[in-house]
């Protein structure tokens, strides 16, 4: 089942210059590892050392985010958008 | 690496200042909205936003990402994109932590105040490098007239 990744802005580089990519996927964990099988230079963005979802990435699928539906187990169907989406924190305390 | 300096106009770095006074001793924050080109990034207009991080607001900030989706709408909405971050670290120098480092994102442009006892002082802008390993410091130019949109 195709669906459709909107890359974040300041992650286009990393994905050849594209806005989105169509992947093959039923889950949303598949769709992340569709993209960053395709594009690795991705995932240190996307992940942790320890292969978790960065805190700060955020995943919609079409406009839900999907902590709130079975976070990366959420099931995508053909057609559906899939956004990364970042949040933005910092602070002057290391 | 060399890039080209990140222009701004006087007026609107003064309006990120007076946020940075206004929030203080909490840090503000907001989105920069601009162009990105080969050659050059220039910062158009401003979207201060709340701060989020209602727990520790003297030394963090955080933008939603309902606030970034808004971000990049209202940048869509005037043509231009959404280019980067500001926020302020009162009573602290304008250089980035590093707890900034371990949530910056690459490409952005990251501008700090540093606001000392409630007043603007130093103003600085840096960029991750793509290993996520440390920040390049970026130049900042002031323009003076406005840049149309």
């Amino acid at each position: 089942m195709a669906v459709k990744v909107i890359i974040p802005t300041p992650l286009r580089a990393y994905a050849g210059k594209q806005e989105s990519i169509e992947v093959a996927a039923t889950t949303v964990s598949e769709a992340l590892s569709a993209l960053t099988s395709q594009f690795s230079e991705l995932k240190k963005h996307l992940f942790s050392d320890d292969g978790r979802l960065r805190s700060f990435v955020n995943v919609y699928v079409n406009d839900e985010d999907i902590r709130y539906l079975q976070k990366e187990q959420t099931a995508v169907r053909d057609g559906d958008t899939v956004s990364i989406v970042p949040s933005i924190a910092g602070g002057a305390r290391n | 690496m060399n890039r080209a300096p990140l222009k701004i106009q006087d007026e609107l770095l003064r309006r990120i200042h007076a946020h940075g006074v206004e929030t203080y001793p909490h840090e503000c924050c907001g989105a920069l909205l601009g162009r990105d080109g080969d050659a050059s990034r220039e910062v158009i207009d401003l979207l201060p936003l709340a701060n989020r991080r209602d727990d520790l607001p003297r030394n963090r900030f955080e933008v939603t990402p309902d606030d970034v989706r808004l971000a990049e709408k209202t940048a869509r909405e005037k043509k231009i994109e959404l280019i980067g971050w500001y926020h302020s670290h009162p009573d602290a120098p304008a250089r980035p932590s590093e707890f900034d480092r371990d949530h910056a994102w690459p490409w952005y442009s990251y501008i700090i105040v540093s606001i000392q006892k409630g007043e603007s002082r130093d103003t600085t802008s840096w960029r991750l490098h793509d290993d996520r390993a440390a920040y390049d410091p970026e130049e900042i130019e002031t323009v003076g007239s406005p840049a149309s949109i």
